[in-house]
């Protein structure tokens, strides 16, 4: 064993506060392993209780709105043309044309040379960091493997950024994570955190996908989270989709306690998105249910919980018919984008 | 109405085809009792559900007599992989009807139906499976070549689990090729009754399992009749004394599972989240109505502070009510008389100086409830540190050592079960060794299997149900012989002999 130097960190705020201003990679490090481990058994056990949660009526239509309205509508294909993701925009705003009082979508989330084109098309009702109307959401650095140069991940983002961008799904380095280059993932969120900095000043909310699958154990998604919140995430979110297995329950909920152990040290409340393979409205209440019987149904809004999902968004509005009408009615009745 | 004010979700008891009376079921029939008739009340409502026949000794006797004739005519002769196509057969009319089964569970009982739709009814059709496939291996049960039968079986169960508590003594019992005459508790004595028209639907032959109900006293003359081989008993620790007195000086075999006061081990490097949720498994499950229950937390001194407040955070969010609506997490205490002993130690406790925490519940107006509760400042000599409390109590102990947490877990008459919550292996297994408790479980709390043997230490009992073990509460191995000449003992050595027949052929 030999006496490194210490490895100084980008001094995140958040970290300098938990961690002290010395920011190192060691002291990041240390505090990564002090966290109480999981118990694997026991948190499927806990999630899987959880699904047994039976909503009915007036509840179950309080949370199909809510899952609709924490979309985010995604089309993240190779395939992409500024015409598919008008189709897309046009479904974010209009989920279900024989009932306007559908609500809308949080966001669409797009590569970053379609965010012009998403502006574009939502035109008046780009939410554009506000309240109220649709927001861009931007998948960047090199998604989805993250294999790319630094410069070219700032890039990535100042560019999807600049493009009107108004959240920005950065992917972490997971290989330099699972090498325990803690320093390397850390320095990269702070880098981009810093690049989603628009010129008045503000800043693009930022995302950060952990890809759990590829992390392995629910230690390291433990950690990964910590890390993520200590560096400067808005949100934290499992996957981008491409990978499987995608967002779990296990996982969902697991980060969800990290998220409100964060907020008992502090006060501040971090986002959560799940996101890859929840299809069924079934499936998707279950999230709901995790998420107020975890961190709190306060959670329950756009600025704190996402769905990352496109064939959800459906089935939830098939159900949604369903409860309204009182009959099924089948795919045909709702919109393809 | 927040999200969280989850609407309601009954489970309809509209599925249950319910008589208004019961009698006793002896060979193969339901029959009145000799006895005065009594209600069975739901606990959550006190409303009646039905009436039950009540056995007195005359019935006990013609119960005892079907139980020895169909073990001699019968059951005895029978081969054990046919012995074993009638558990098959029961335990998938367990789980056709398990719906049925759960909401009558739930209704009588008063625990969730969450519990007996996830656990209860699950596990009773997993015993009965399992045990069907030992009929026909029990020379492998490790008592040697051709172990015996040893008759009829007398078995009295609790109200706390009523129809798994029915299935972990019929089920063995039967695979061993005995015939039982069994007792519900009075409180919870429909499913046994749900219970007695599966068998009727599986065709077992008649006497070869009788159902006589009633309150201590029909089981005291089942325990005490001269002509059953075989004791089994799960309860209070009292009763179970008062048993073993009266079965003292027989050649009945006796197997005992009582009381206990386990301790849930939590050490500062415990998997945290999961350490929280298996606290609140190990003494909010069924209510705490339950033997092995972690009722006493013993937590490492550094990480108290924390592991209280997380657990009274996640205490908050439990949901106490309704048992059929599928969201309740606590239902009601089985009865009058356990609510008050619940009530009257706990503010034991209080008394003692004991810091109380209540979980904010709204308790229903009709009905027998207990809001969770947590006590802090618990000494070792506390009562609600000693006694079993059979409640939704919680008592908190610190310790600093794990020398000092083995000394503290085995400080307790009992020895049921105990919890060991910790990432280090090798810690978890050098406390499995030192803790004198029948069952550890570690990073978990309150599972069960049928595979796992399960039973006490010191006043917790003796004997052990479940596995391989569980076989041999109700057989003797071939080199075993009946001492004396009590007609208790002649039956089983004719027996011996038809089985050696039968496995000559």
């Amino acid at each position: 064993m030999t006496l490194d130097h210490p490895v100084a960190l980008a001094p995140a705020d958040r970290a300098v506060q938990l961690l002290g201003g010395d920011l190192t990679e060691k002291a990041l490090r240390l505090h990564l392993d002090g966290l109480s481990g999981v118990d694997a058994v026991g948190l499927e056990q806990r999630a899987a209780g959880l699904s047994t949660r039976s909503i009915k009526t007036s509840s179950k239509a309080w949370a199909l709105d809510t899952i609709i309205r924490t979309c985010d509508l995604t089309s993240l294909e190779g395939a992409d043309t500024p015409g598919t993701i008008r189709s897309l925009v046009a479904k974010a705003v209009t989920p279900d044309a024989t009932d306007p009082e559908t609500p809308r979508v949080a966001a669409v989330c797009v590569y970053g040379d379609m965010v012009p084109y998403a502006v574009e098309a939502l035109g008046s009702l780009h939410a554009a960091g506000g309240e109220s109307g649709i927001q861009v959401a931007a998948v960047a650095t090199a998604f989805p493997s993250g294999r790319a140069s630094l410069a070219i991940k700032l890039a990535d983002t100042r560019e999807a950024v600049a493009a009107g961008a108004d959240e920005i799904d950065m992917v972490i380095d997971r290989g330099a994570f699972l090498a325990g280059s803690f320093a390397v993932v850390f320095d990269q969120i702070v880098a981009v955190k810093e690049a989603c900095r628009r010129t008045d000043g503000t800043y693009a909310h930022l995302k950060v996908i952990l890809e759990t699958g590829e992390l392995q154990t629910y230690d390291n998604v433990k950690r990964a989270s910590w890390l993520a919140i200590l560096a400067g995430a808005d949100f934290i979110k499992t996957s981008t989709g491409k990978v499987s297995p995608a967002a779990t329950l296990p996982v969902t909920l697991l980060m969800l306690e990290v998220i409100r152990d964060w907020h008992r040290l502090t006060g501040e409340k971090i986002g959560m998105k799940p996101a890859g393979g929840i299809r069924a409205s079934k499936d998707a209440v279950r999230y709901l249910v995790t998420v107020a019987e975890t961190v709190g149904e306060e959670w329950l809004t756009p600025q704190l919980w996402r769905f990352g999902a496109s064939s959800l968004l459906n089935d939830v509005l098939l159900q949604r018919q369903k409860l309204r009408t009182g009959h099924y009615s089948g795919p045909d009745y709702v919109t393809v984008n | 109405m927040g999200f969280l004010e989850y609407a309601p979700a009954p489970e309809s008891a509209a599925i249950l085809n319910l008589k208004a009376e019961y009698g006793l079921f002896i060979d193969g029939e339901f029959v009145d009792g000799h006895g005065e008739v009594f209600d069975t009340i739901s606990p959550a409502t006190e409303k009646v559900i039905a009436r039950i026949a009540q056995a007195d000794g005359k019935d006990v006797d013609r119960a005892v007599a079907a139980a020895r004739r169909s073990y001699e005519k019968v059951w005895s002769r029978m081969s054990g992989s046919d012995r074993g196509k009638y558990l098959f057969r029961i335990a998938r009319l367990v789980q056709e009807r398990s719906r049925e089964l759960a909401v009558a569970e739930a209704l009588d009982n008063g625990k969730p139906i969450r519990e007996t739709r996830d656990v209860d009814v699950p596990l009773v059709a997993a015993w009965f499976f399992y045990y069907a496939g030992w009929a026909d291996k029990l020379e492998h049960a490790g008592l040697g070549p051709n172990p015996r039968a040893l008759g009829v079986a007398a078995q009295v169960i609790p109200w706390n689990f009523p129809l798994l508590m029915l299935a972990w003594k019929i089920a063995p019992a039967l695979a061993a090729g005995n015939t039982v005459v069994i007792k519900p508790a009075e409180t919870t004595s429909l499913t046994a009754m749900l219970f007695a028209e599966i068998l009727q639907q599986a065709e077992l032959p008649a006497g070869v399992v009788n159902i006589v109900t009633g309150p201590g006293s029909t089981g005291q003359a089942l325990v005490t009749h001269d002509d059953v081989n075989k004791v089994a008993f799960t309860g209070s620790t009292g009763v179970g004394r008062m048993i073993a007195r009266s079965v003292a000086g027989t050649s009945k075999k006796l197997t005992l599972e009582l009381g206990g006061k386990a301790a849930n081990i939590v050490f500062d490097d415990a998997p945290m989240d999961q350490a929280i949720e298996g606290i609140v498994n190990g003494i909010f499950f069924n209510q705490g109505h339950v033997c092995c229950a972690g009722s006493r937390l013993l937590v490492q001194e550094n990480v108290h502070d924390e592991v209280i407040d997380r657990l009274k955070q996640r205490l908050s969010t439990l949901r106490m009510g309704d048992p059929l609506d599928k969201n309740t997490d606590i239902g009601a205490i089985n009865s009058a008389a356990q609510l008050e002993r619940i009530r009257t130690l706990s503010d034991v406790g209080e008394e003692e100086g004991a810091e109380r925490w209540t979980a904010d519940c709204v308790i229903p107006d009709k009905g027998f409830w207990f809001a969770p509760t947590i006590f802090t400042q618990v000494s070792p000599a506390h009562r609600i540190a000693r006694e079993e409390i059979f409640g939704p109590v919680l008592s908190v102990i610190t310790f600093r050592t794990a020398a000092e947490a083995i000394a503290k877990a085995n400080n307790t008459p009992y020895g049921l079960s105990a919890g060991i919550w910790t990432e280090k292996g090798s810690r978890m297994l050098a406390l499995a060794d030192q803790l004198r408790a029948g069952v550890i479980w570690a990073n978990t709390f309150n599972r069960f299997d049928p595979s796992s043997p399960f039973g006490g230490y010191k006043e917790s009992g003796y004997g052990r149900e479940g596995g391989r073990h569980g076989l041999a509460a109700y057989l003797a191995s071939n080199g075993w012989e009946a001492s004396g000449s009590s007609s208790a003992s002649r039956p089983v050595t004719k027996a011996s002999k038809t089985t050696k027949k039968a496995v000559a052929k």
